[in-house]
This record gives C-alpha cells, sequence and structure tokens, in this order.
C-alpha cells in the first residue's frame, strides 16, 4: 500500500472515528450523571440530521443545523423528563429495556415523520467531487468539517467540565452523588442537562456526517453499539480515552475494506467491537475495572 | 402437585383443539395460517423467557438466531438435502453459534450483554445482506416443504393448513413441557438462584458460568426450531427476521408477559403476534411494540397480568 493510499485511509478513518467518539462521550456524560446506559443514544444522530434536512430548503445552513442540536437537544429533556425522571433506583435489566423501546419509539417517530428513504444535508462547503489535497491524498472537505466539529466539541466539552460552575457540579454528581447533594447542588438539574448535552452533541456529529454517509430513520443502533464500545474501551467515564477508543474504532474499521469486501465493513468492525467488549470490559485506559463497578450490581 | 402443574398444559392442548373446531365449522379456517406463524415466534418467546425471566440474562439478539435456524434450513433443503437431515443439522448448526457466541459474550453482564448480543444480531444481519448464497436484500424464496412422512409435510399449501396448525401447536406443547419442567427441576432453581444473585448463587456452589451457558444455547435452540419451521411454512425467509426490530419484539413480548412467565409470555405473544401478521397494527407494527415495551417496563415490570392481579389482591396495594 502506497504512502498516500494508507494516509487516504487514515484520514476517512479519523473521521469515521471522530463521530463514534462523539456517541460514545454521549453516552459517557449520561452514564456518569445517571449510572444509565442510554440504548436511545445513536437515534440522536439521526435526529439532528433529519430535522436539519428538513430546514436546509427553507433556511440558512448554519441556522438550520442550529436549530435542529437545540431541537434534538429539547427531545434529550423530553425523555428524560418524561421516562426516566421519576423511577426510583429501577433495576439495570428494565433501565436496558426501557432506553431500548425509546430507541425504538424515536426511530418510528423518525420514520413516520420522515420517511424510510436516504436523505442527505448538503456538503457544507462544495460539493460531493471537489476534494482537497492533503500531503498528497485527496480528501472531501466535509472530512475536515467533521474532524474540526468534533474536535471543537471535545475541548469545548473538556472546558465546560473544568472550568465553569455547572460542569464542575456535574463532575461532582458522577463522581459521589450524595456528597454533591449535601454541597447544595441539585442533582435533577444535572441529570436533565446530561441528556441535553448528549442529545445535542449527537445531533450536530449526525448534521455533520450526514453529506458523508447519509441519514436513514435506522441508522441509530448499529452507531449505538459501535459508540458504546468506544465508550467502554475509553473505560466509561473521560471524554479523552472516549475520543481516543473512537479513532482507533475508525480506523480499524475503515481499513477493513481494503481486505475485505464492502458488504462486510460492519461485520469486521462489531466483530473487533465484540472482541474488545469480551477481553477488554475494563477498557484500554481505565484505572478500575468499570464492568464490575456498576453494571455488576 | 403434578396434576396441578401440567392441568394448564391441557387445559391449553383442549382451547387449540377448540380453536380449530371452531374456526373450521365457521369456515374461518384462514385465520390459522397466521395462528400457525405466531406460534413459530412464539417458541422463539418462550425460550427467551427461559433466558431472561430464569436466568435472568438479557439476549438482544435473538432474531439472530432465529434467523440462523431458518437460513441453514433453507439453504440445505434447496442444495438438495433430505428434510429429516436439513432440519435437525439447522438446529444443530443455531446450537453451536449459540455455544461459540455464548462462551465468551455471557461473561459479560448488563448493558454490556445487552450491547454485545445486540452486535451479534447485527452481525449476523449483515452477513446476510451481504452473501450471495443467502439472497441478499430478497432473502431466499422456493424453499422445498419439508416433509415429514408420506402426505404430510410443513408447507403453507391450503390442503395442509389445519395439519400444519397442530404441528405448530404440537411443538408449542413440547417448547411449553420443556420449559415447564426445567423451571421445576434443580436446573431451574439454580437458575432462579443466578438471578436473584450471582455472587451467592456461586458460593452455594452453582456453576454459574455452565447453568447460563446451558440455558442461551437451549434458548437458542427455540429460536432456530421457530426460524426453520417457519421457512418450511412460508417456503422462503429475508434478511429482517435477523433485524434489531425483531430482536427487540421477542424482548417486549417476554417483558410484557412477565418477565419470567412461560404462560404470561404465551399468551402475549400469541395474541400480538397473531394481531401484528394480521395487520391489526398497520403502519405502527414496529412503534406498537415498543411502545408496550417502554410501557410495561414504565408501569408493569411484572407484565400485564400483574395489574389484573393487583386488583383483585386489595392487601397487596402500596
Amino acid at each position: 500500500m502506497r504512502a498516500t493510499q494508507l494516509l487516504q485511509y487514515l484520514l476517512a478513518g479519523i473521521a469515521t472515528g471522530s463521530v463514534y467518539a462523539v456517541v460514545a462521550i454521549g453516552f459517557t456524560v449520561v452514564y456518569n450523571a445517571t449510572g444509565i446506559i442510554n440504548f436511545a443514544q445513536g437515534e440522536f444522530l439521526m435526529l439532528g440530521g433529519m430535522i436539519a434536512i428538513s430546514l436546509a430548503p427553507v433556511m440558512p445552513l448554519p441556522a438550520a443545523i442550529a436549530v435542529a442540536v437545540l431541537a434534538t437537544g429539547a427531545a434529550g429533556v423530553l425523555l428524560q423528563i418524561v421516562f426516566l425522571s421519576w423511577l426510583k433506583n429501577p433495576a439495570v435489566l428494565r433501565m436496558i429495556i426501557i432506553t431500548i423501546g425509546l430507541s425504538i419509539l424515536v426511530r418510528e417517530a423518525g420514520l413516520h415523520i420522515w420517511d424510510e428513504k436516504v436523505h442527505a444535508l448538503p456538503f457544507f462547503s462544495g460539493d460531493e467531487t471537489s476534494s482537497l489535497a492533503v500531503l498528497g491524498a485527496r480528501i472531501s472537505p466535509q472530512v475536515l468539517w467533521v474532524l474540526v466539529i468534533s474536535a471543537c466539541m471535545v475541548v469545548g466539552l473538556t472546558l465546560f467540565f473544568r472550568s465553569t460552575l455547572l460542569g464542575k457540579a456535574m463532575r461532582a454528581c458522577a463522581s459521589n452523588p450524595t456528597a454533591a447533594r449535601l454541597c447544595g447542588i441539585r442533582a435533577s438539574t444535572v441529570v436533565t442537562l446530561s441528556f441535553f448535552l448528549a442529545a445535542a452533541m449527537g445531533a450536530l456529529a449526525g448534521c455533520a456526517v450526514s453529506p458523508l454517509t447519509q441519514t436513514q430513520y435506522d441508522m441509530g443502533s448499529s452507531l449505538a453499539v459501535k459508540g458504546f464500545t468506544c465508550a467502554v474501551l475509553g473505560g466509561l467515564g473521560s471524554v479523552p480515552a472516549a475520543v481516543a477508543a473512537g479513532l482507533v474504532v475508525g480506523v480499524l474499521e475503515t481499513a477493513s475494506v481494503s481486505v475485505l469486501p464492502l458488504a462486510y465493513k460492519d461485520v469486521v468492525a462489531l466483530g473487533i467491537l465484540l472482541l474488545i467488549l469480551v477481553l477488554k470490559p475494563q477498557g484500554l485506559f481505565a484505572r478500575r475495572p468499570v464492568a464490575q463497578a456498576r453494571a455488576g450490581g | 402437585m403434578y396434576l396441578r402443574r401440567y392441568f394448564p398444559v391441557f387445559c391449553l392442548l383442549f382451547l387449540v383443539i377448540l380453536v380449530q373446531v371452531g374456526l373450521t365449522a365457521l369456515k374461518l379456517e384462514f385465520y390459522m395460517t397466521q395462528l400457525t406463524m405466531s406460534a413459530y415466534y412464539t417458541l422463539v418467546a418462550l425460550g427467551l423467557t427461559l433466558l431472561m425471566g430464569y436466568a435472568g440474562q438479557v439476549s438482544m439478539g435473538h432474531g439472530g438466531f432465529f434467523a440462523i435456524g431458518g437460513y441453514a434450513a433453507a439453504v440445505l433443503a434447496t442444495v438438495g438435502f433430505a428434510s429429516w437431515v436439513s432440519l435437525p443439522a439447522a438446529i444443530l448448526i443455531t446450537g453451536l453459534v449459540a455455544l461459540l457466541i455464548g462462551i465468551p459474550v455471557l461473561r459479560l453482564r448488563g448493558h454490556y450483554l445487552a450491547m454485545a448480543t445486540l452486535a451479534f444480531g447485527i452481525i449476523v444481519l449483515r452477513i446476510l445482506l451481504g452473501t450471495n448464497l443467502f439472497g441478499g436484500a430478497d432473502g431466499l424464496s422456493d424453499i422445498p416443504a419439508f416433509r415429514l412422512f408420506a402426505g404430510l409435510a410443513i408447507t403453507g399449501r391450503k390442503a395442509l393448513r389445519v395439519q400444519n396448525y397442530y404441528i405448530a401447536w404440537g411443538l408449542v406443547l413440547v417448547g411449553l413441557l420443556t420449559g415447564i419442567n426445567l423451571v421445576h427441576s434443580r436446573v431451574g432453581r439454580a437458575l432462579r438462584a443466578i438471578h436473584g444473585n450471582e455472587d451467592a448463587a456461586a458460593a452455594m456452589g452453582v456453576d454459574v458460568a455452565r447453568f447460563k451457558l446451558a440455558t442461551f444455547v437451549l434458548s437458542a435452540l427455540y429460536a432456530g426450531v421457530g426460524g426453520a419451521c417457519l421457512a418450511f411454512f412460508n417456503g422462503g425467509i429475508g434478511p429482517g427476521e435477523a433485524g434489531v426490530m425483531k430482536s427487540v419484539r421477542y424482548v417486549a413480548l417476554v417483558a410484557a408477559g412477565g418477565m419470567g412467565s412461560l404462560w404470561g409470555t404465551l399468551a402475549v405473544s400469541t395474541a400480538l403476534t397473531f394481531l401484528s401478521l394480521r395487520g391489526a397494527f398497520g403502519v405502527y407494527d414496529d412503534a406498537v411494540f415498543g411502545a408496550i415495551l417502554v410501557g410495561i417496563m414504565l408501569f408493569a415490570p411484572e407484565g400485564v397480568f400483574s395489574l389484573l392481579a393487583r386488583r383483585n389482591r386489595p392487601g397487596n396495594a402500596q
């Protein structure tokens, strides 16, 4: 394989991986605040993409995306308040089934509000034929958009957690909910906010990849599985680790296309992910075994 | 004690016969086609009840096992193997896959197990869609009928509709009896111990990993039988059977039935699957199952029948 070809795969893989990373961060944010894995996380990408696609013809693209992000964030909050907020200490199995049911409902809503066809947002700059030369490799400018947007989200989220009062409150709740409550932090607000953040970030990522991978009502479940594995690989708790895991998985998945038929891309990716789940359930970077710490209870 | 255990089974047998006689008398025999199909789907739900309700392990990939059974039977029968070879082989293949998947995956718990089985289902779906042997998105059709012996076959032909109704419900009865006996045996008590607390069960000398794996394989076998028989009955099978939505559906049926009640699953699954196959939910078919899943788990995590039971026992009110 030539060096430029390798670079091409690498860049495409990083773009794919950065989307998985955003899904993984969504899982992580909600898990930290609630101990729940929200199986509907992948659906937020679909919802964001679809809303932006519907709005794009009637308003400028950035405005359409902004509305889509806010609306999806609101939908996330709505899901949390209506379905999850009033459950007291539910069993893990019950929460799994409820969030899976919610993912089906969101997906079916997507099917009936829009349709079963494949849709796509217009490219943010240029069109599907335009390409940029990066060190001899040719990539679509949209790949750069995906990278830049994901990077901004990660940096923004890290700054939010480190430097703002609200972000610090969220971290406090994650590490010790009782102590956080004693310090006057309203836990329910933190949980609601975490759903908003997860949904809004998912929506933005869903918009950014829409021109490249298209948006369809049933895209959520495989995104959720891949994003979840990246979250686990990153140790379910740390944002930078989730990003690193996402990039690893994205590059591996893209590289598999050069060896196997395209139809098996997901098989390879999910197979790797199954292996990772089974072999390294404690994550590559984690200090403590998450699997036992929370899911085992 | 045995009378009490098996009495409901006799009632069910009686009901099955009654429905057939009634439908024939009223010239509504066409309903029997969907009743036969829902019997095969119910078989999957019964197997999943053993896994989820008694062993306490979730599987979001049982549609995958159903499809493996169905496709294996379809491919073998189409290639020209005799009926009595292709069906057992298909069931064996399903069991083997379940064994190979179960050994690593069942070490996971909670969210991890759910995601891993979900991934398994999607992998099966992608392989079916991407492989020419399995007909891609069109699936397989023109599968030869499964000849039991001269004059009797698992087939969708009108002439054998009543016979097929009895074959399907006979299999459900066998599955139900197997389940009931299992639940009341030493194995069943071990499984309930695992469900209650895995570590405590292990401390009491229950070989947790072995029981979980055995139940996983058994429930996959139920799915494999259901898939293979339905493929013969319909004369075809599509990749959609392995889809996420199908797997979620089985979970919804088990949850609505009470999450650990073979009879509850049987009742809910027969009713809902029959209605779904009749097209009663229209385009909202999948949405109905999603809503059932959420609704049941939010308001009646003990299943639909717990609502009735609670009303009948005033002392039990919260």
